[in-house]
């Protein structure tokens, strides 16, 4: 039996279903794109991550996330030659939010829609920041993602596993 | 729109909740219509999976935010899939009329 899938971390969900190709409505086969790999295809070509630092990003191995966004590619690939229909379902992922502090009511907060909050959701002052995620100990930011740092965190991620499981 | 505020009491006088599952009441505040409910947790006194079924009580109650002192995993889980925004506040003894006011001051 192979070993479970480590769950992997979206941070953005897409706000619509899929893609449907002009003047080929009929075709009745769909290409699913899992969550996941739309996830992957938003960190490298969207955010312009490296495979590394995208990888932390979810929660997975650089590895594993290279065979993410290689499916997720060929996927893309297979729906635009062949003009078949894409929709987003699937995958093995949880939901994160960012954490977001606000420095006027001391609270903190999350944030679910598309971007970065703008005001706190609970008094509205715009004095805000980007919390660092306690919660999440092993999901560092990708700007201090570097090579020094990749023991750590696939011990963190193991824990990740055992702790979802 | 309306909001969850755990409390430790059912007057506007008593403060927050610290604890989520196990809060003593849950003052459903409605931004529109500036009404303030207050529901007793029938999970108080269980002892397990209160939080989630806190969460699910919550929810049907079609709230969009939840503020307490603090929400455990699984929890956040179930409210990140609802897409229900958390509030935490740190501050114990902060009551609820407070929290009330700062939503105001939002809108």
């Amino acid at each position: 039996m192979p070993r479970p899938k480590l769950i992997r971390k979206v941070s953005n969900f897409p706000h619509f279903k899929g893609f449907r190709p002009i003047g080929n409505e009929k075709s009745d086969h769909t290409i699913v794109l899992n969550f996941e790999e739309y996830e992957a295809i938003r960190l490298s070509d969207y955010e312009m991550l490296g495979q590394h630092c995208a990888s932390i990003e979810m929660g997975v191995s650089r590895s594993t996330y290279a065979r993410i966004y290689e499916s997720a590619r060929r996927k893309i690939a297979e729906a635009f030659i062949l003009g078949e229909p894409l929709v987003f379902e699937g995958g093995k992922v949880y939901l994160d939010s960012e954490w977001y502090r606000c420095h006027t009511c001391k609270c903190i907060f999350n944030f679910h829609h598309q971007g970065k909050a703008e005001r706190c959701s609970l008094c509205g002052s715009k004095e805000i920041d980007e919390y660092a995620r306690e919660i999440d100990e092993y999901a560092q930011k990708p700007d201090e993602c570097s090579q020094g740092e990749r023991r750590h965190r696939h011990s963190g991620g193991r824990k990740n596993l055992n702790h979802r499981l | 729109m309306k909001i969850a505020i755990t409390s430790t009491g059912n007057t506007p006088e008593s403060s927050l909740d610290s604890r989520f599952g196990r809060c003593s009441y849950f003052v459903i505040y409605d931004t529109e219509l500036k009404s303030t409910e207050y529901i007793p947790n029938p999970n108080k006194e269980s002892l397990e999976g209160a939080g989630i079924a806190s969460a699910k009580f919550v929810a049907s109650r079609g709230v969009e935010k939840v503020v307490s002192g603090e929400f455990g995993f699984k929890v956040k889980e179930l409210f990140d899939s609802l897409k229900i925004e958390l509030i935490i506040i740190k501050e114990e003894k902060k009551p609820v009329t407070e929290i009330i006011g700062l939503l105001n001051k939002n809108l």
